[in-house]
């Protein structure tokens, strides 16, 4: 691999026992971290650590550790998943830090993500939201129509792809600061707005998934963008556009 | 015990259709009386949850992560097969059939995997309909690509996010069903143990992962689609919370186990970097599609490589050695998973490796070919048929870009090289594992009422699985036969009523489930976890690997068993029951890693054969490919627990029949 050292860096982490408990910032020195290291190997080596001294590791989410599962969150110096564009933490590199640094690490900041542990959130208000609408009225026999029966056009298969492209870790939200999560939603109405699959129940859809969103608890768009920026897939603002036109259609008829 | 695969008589393409139009149903009006649980979300269980769900029952899915879009499966890059033909190359179900045989190394039953081809074609219009946006051509239609073993274009696709799309859509499926109230979801649950009363499937014991509060669930039939155990070997492309537990636990309580030494050692992942990595990145077979796989001709320029003396795009046309090619000029790159994953260990045991890592393992995946190739037709296409370099290079690399670029980003994240500038290095990695749970025609495993689907169990992919099949089979499972299968068991059920949790059965695995966790909470030993997981890893690796032999295997049974009594010595976990503890979760989980590993590696051993991705380096021929012996080993070895000592696990033998194919040496060349 490229980068072939080791460096030696501060954290400062979240440490919060259970949702109702008060946190704090605690610091931790870790040596010998690889720089090819990924953001969370070092925080699997600081656990390793912590529990050769018989304390009790730091708690955050992770899984598939290829940037795909949204498992993984983590504000670190300040940002969602770290200083580079287009990852998530587990896709953040050692690389990018240097020797002697000091480094910041939260859990994500939302209201509606309220902290479980350490740097551990409860994203369930996403699933509610998706099981507001966020879905085509199919049963699954599979005897619909032959899948090349509506020749869908290759822009709008596009787009629509990109948008479900999301992988809703709430990078979003989460670095919003309205906590809205009109992105994360946007990309979901999106992706079946513009397939015909999914306009014959775009007008409930948007409504149900935009009234669940509020009751969820997060706040409103204002047109800042922060949330493309760090979206680690680079979901568009376009979506966010496109869901309140769709909003504003249904509103109409309904 | 008499194993019963319970394959319904008739020809191969009209068993299903015939077994299918005589199993029992129940009535509408009793499936809300009738209680089912799946445990895991991925693709097989996510489509199984939801489908039973539609149909009435009242359904309680369980997830470990925080959400079950979350499950694995998302991971899946390149895309599903499905026989649909419309790039009208001569595909019929068939060929996907006689593919996935062939490809499983005539390990496989025919029955169940006819059925699987039978359906593939549904899967593709069920996603559609779902709204699931596969990658279309610009006449609006579908589009497909090849992947290995096969001479056709049936895979389905979206960008390098195939299994994402897929996972999404029957999570849309189950969203659906959550929010109508049909499926009960606990996410960050996981199931610890099984509950049998009278010997059926009754229900499980589930811990809350966030309180820890531990849990009793009752339902009528229980369905395991939690997905496969190459963890086993620490480093895989497995995502980390990937585990055998459930599995293991019901074969604990008498579910047989089979063909557990059938592992896919994938061979285009990025090669290892150093100690304290976590796990490995997988590079999409679709990437074979474009990519030539090949290590320089002469071991000095490997060697200058390795130093960082010479560059890759330095080694001329000539030196360079693309030896898939040069071995098996029919599939080329393009030779199903454990053929190319040998070939490249073979190349790197000579010594042509060309990763500076500490084993010199890895080898190139070259896309200078391509990029010249569909640079030229962008520019044809375009009108310019006097393309400059510069212009047919940079529309090659935009060619590539549209139709990779989420790979080529990832792989850039990870290595910090571009790979439209210098070769991508690969090398072979743990990926998916063929064996697990055995199961009937059903999908029904040796305990009444106790379904097994996708990964999870063992049926459709014999010795070796052919790319963009594993989310075939995890749709066709849950979408297409769990519903019918699991509905003629719950026919008997209606009367029932329902099972009550305060039962001798019930608290009897509670308390297997409370020892085990007090054990680890009070052992106070002085190693972590992963201590002892990457050791189990590394002798996994090195002698239950790629390359098997009689020696290494008995030693790995040996150093397993030791390892695992030092394990539950020594093992220190932090914290305490009653509350979100990663560390307790992961000692659970690779307590069970220890026992299976070494049945694998007596699994490995007992079969002296090679047979896909298990090879035997006594059973080779001249040329180093694989040798079967069908006359002794055309068998699916079952294993059945007897208590602690391992070894003494007993193997009964399903034999395979095969009636409508033809058996045959294995040939890409």
């Amino acid at each position: 691999m490229a980068s072939k050292k080791n460096i030696n860096i501060k954290l400062k982490v979240w440490r919060q026992k259970k949702a109702s408990d008060k946190g704090q910032m605690v610091d931790y020195s870790l040596n010998d971290v690889s720089t090819d290291s990924s953001f969370l190997e070092m925080m699997d080596q600081l656990n390793e650590q912590l529990v050769a001294e018989k304390k009790e590791p730091i708690a955050f989410d992770h899984d598939c550790r290829e940037g795909i599962c949204g498992m993984c969150s983590m504000y670190i110096n300040g940002r969602a998943h770290g200083p580079d564009t287009g990852i998530t933490t587990c896709q953040l590199h050692m690389r990018m830090f240097n020797d002697g640094d000091t480094i910041y690490v939260e859990p994500w900041r939302s209201k509606a993500f309220p902290v479980i542990k350490d740097l551990v959130v409860d994203r369930s208000s996403f699933d509610r939201i998706q099981q507001a609408g966020g879905f085509v009225s199919v049963n699954t026999s599979g005897n619909t129509i032959d899948a090349n029966t509506i020749p869908v056009p290759k822009a709008d298969a596009d787009k629509a792809f990109e948008a479900a492209a999301c992988i809703g870790c709430g990078a979003c939200v989460a670095t919003c600061k309205n906590g809205s999560a009109m992105l994360f939603v946007g990309a979901k109405v999106s992706q079946y707005a513009l397939l015909p699959q999914g306009k014959v129940e775009a007008t409930d859809r948007v409504l149900n998934m935009v009234r669940q969103m509020d009751e969820e608890g997060f706040g409103n768009c204002t047109n800042t963008g922060a949330c493309e920026i760090e979206c680690p897939k680079g979901i568009s603002l376009e979506n966010i556009a496109r869901m309140n036109r769709e909003y504003l259609k249904a509103s109409l008829v309904k | 015990m008499k194993l019963d695969s319970k394959i319904p008589e008739g020809h191969i393409s009209e068993k299903w259709t015939n077994h299918k139009n005589h199993l029992k149903l129940v009535a509408p009006n009793n499936r809300p009386k009738i209680d089912v649980i799946v445990v895991g979300t991925g693709l097989a269980g996510a489509s199984a949850a939801a489908s039973l769900g539609e149909m009435g029952y009242n359904v309680k899915a369980f997830c470990f992560q925080d959400s079950p879009r979350r499950a694995h499966s998302i991971a899946a890059q390149g895309g599903v097969n499905a026989a649909k033909n419309y790039q009208n190359d001569g595909d019929s179900v068939y060929r996907l059939f006689y593919d996935t045989i062939k490809g499983g190394d005539y390990r496989a039953r025919e029955a169940n995997v006819h059925r699987l081809a039978e359906v593939s074609g549904n899967i593709i219009d069920q996603c559609v309909a779902q709204g699931v946006p596969f990658a279309r051509e610009y006449g609006g239609l579908l589009d497909n690509r090849s992947f290995g073993g096969t001479q056709v274009q049936r895979t389905f696709y979206a960008a390098g996010q195939t299994g994402q799309q897929l996972l999404l859509g029957a999570y849309s499926a189950l969203s659906r069903q959550i929010g109508l109230g049909r499926v009960k979801m606990y996410n960050r649950h996981e199931m610890l143990d099984i509950v049998k009363v009278d010997g059926k499937a009754r229900g499980i014991i589930a811990r809350d992962l966030v309180t820890g509060e531990i849990q009793r669930h009752s339902a009528h039939a229980v369905i395991i689609a939690s997905g496969g155990y190459g963890n086993v070997y620490f480093l895989s492309t497995n995502a980390m919370g990937s585990n055998v537990t459930a599995g293991w636990k019901i074969h604990k309580q008498g579910a047989l186990f089979a063909n557990p030494c059938y592992v896919q050692i994938h061979p285009t992942c990025i090669p290892v970097h150093g100690t304290n990595q976590s796990k490995l990145t997988l590079m999409s077979e679709s990437l074979r599609n474009s990519g030539r796989i090949w290590v320089p001709k002469k071991k000095e320029d490997a060697e200058a490589i390795r130093a960082g003396k010479l560059k890759p795009t330095q080694i001329a046309e000539e030196d360079r050695d693309y030896y898939l090619e040069r071995r098996y000029p029919a599939f080329g790159n393009l030779v199903p998973r454990d053929v190319a994953s040998r070939a490249a260990k073979e190349r790197c045991d000579a010594g042509y490796g060309i990763e500076a890592n500490d084993t010199n393992e890895g080898v190139y995946l070259d896309f200078s070919s391509e990029i010249q190739s569909k640079g030229k037709q962008a520019a044809y296409a375009k009108g310019n048929h006097n393309p400059t370099d510069a212009e047919v290079t940079a529309l090659g690399k935009q060619w590539l870009e549209e139709k990779y670029g989420n790979l080529f980003t990832m792989y850039q994240k990870i290595t910090d090289e571009n790979p439209y500038e210098t070769p991508m290095k690969i090398y072979p990695a743990v990926h998916y594992t063929m064996g697990g749970v055995w199961v009937d025609y059903n999908l029904q495993s040796t305990i009444p009422g106790c379904f097994v689907a996708g990964e999870a169990n063992f049926s459709d992919h014999g010795a070796n699985r052919l790319g963009a099949s594993a989310l075939m089979q995890g749709l066709a499972d849950g979408y297409f036969v769990l519903p019918y299968t699991v509905s003629n068991y719950l026919a008997d059920e209606i009367r029932t009523g329902k099972i009550a949790t305060d039962s001798p059965e019930f608290v009897e695995a509670e308390k297997r489930v409370q020892d085990q966790i007090n054990f680890f909470l009070n052992n106070n030993g002085t190693k972590s976890v992963d201590y002892f997981h990457k050791k189990l890893g590394l002798i996994m690796w090195n002698k239950v690997g790629m390359g098997r032999n009689a020696q290494g295997l008995t030693e790995a049974i040996a150093e397993i068993d030791a390892l695992r009594k030092e394990f539950y010595k020594d093992v220190f976990v932090p914290g305490s029951a009653d509350e979100m503890n990663p560390e307790l979760e992961k000692a659970i989980r690779v307590a069970d890693f220890m026992e299976l590993g070494q049945l694998m590696a007596m699994d490995a051993l007992q079969r002296e054969e090679s047979c896909g991705g298990h090879f035997r380096e006594e059973h080779q021929d001249a040329e180093g490919e694989t040798l079967r012996d069908d006359e002794n080993f055309s068998f699916v070895g079952a294993w059945e627990y007897q208590g602690e000592d391992i070894n003494k696990e007993v193997l009964h033998k399903e034999e395979l029949k095969y009636e409508f194919i033809k058996i045959a040496a294995r040939n890409y060349k």
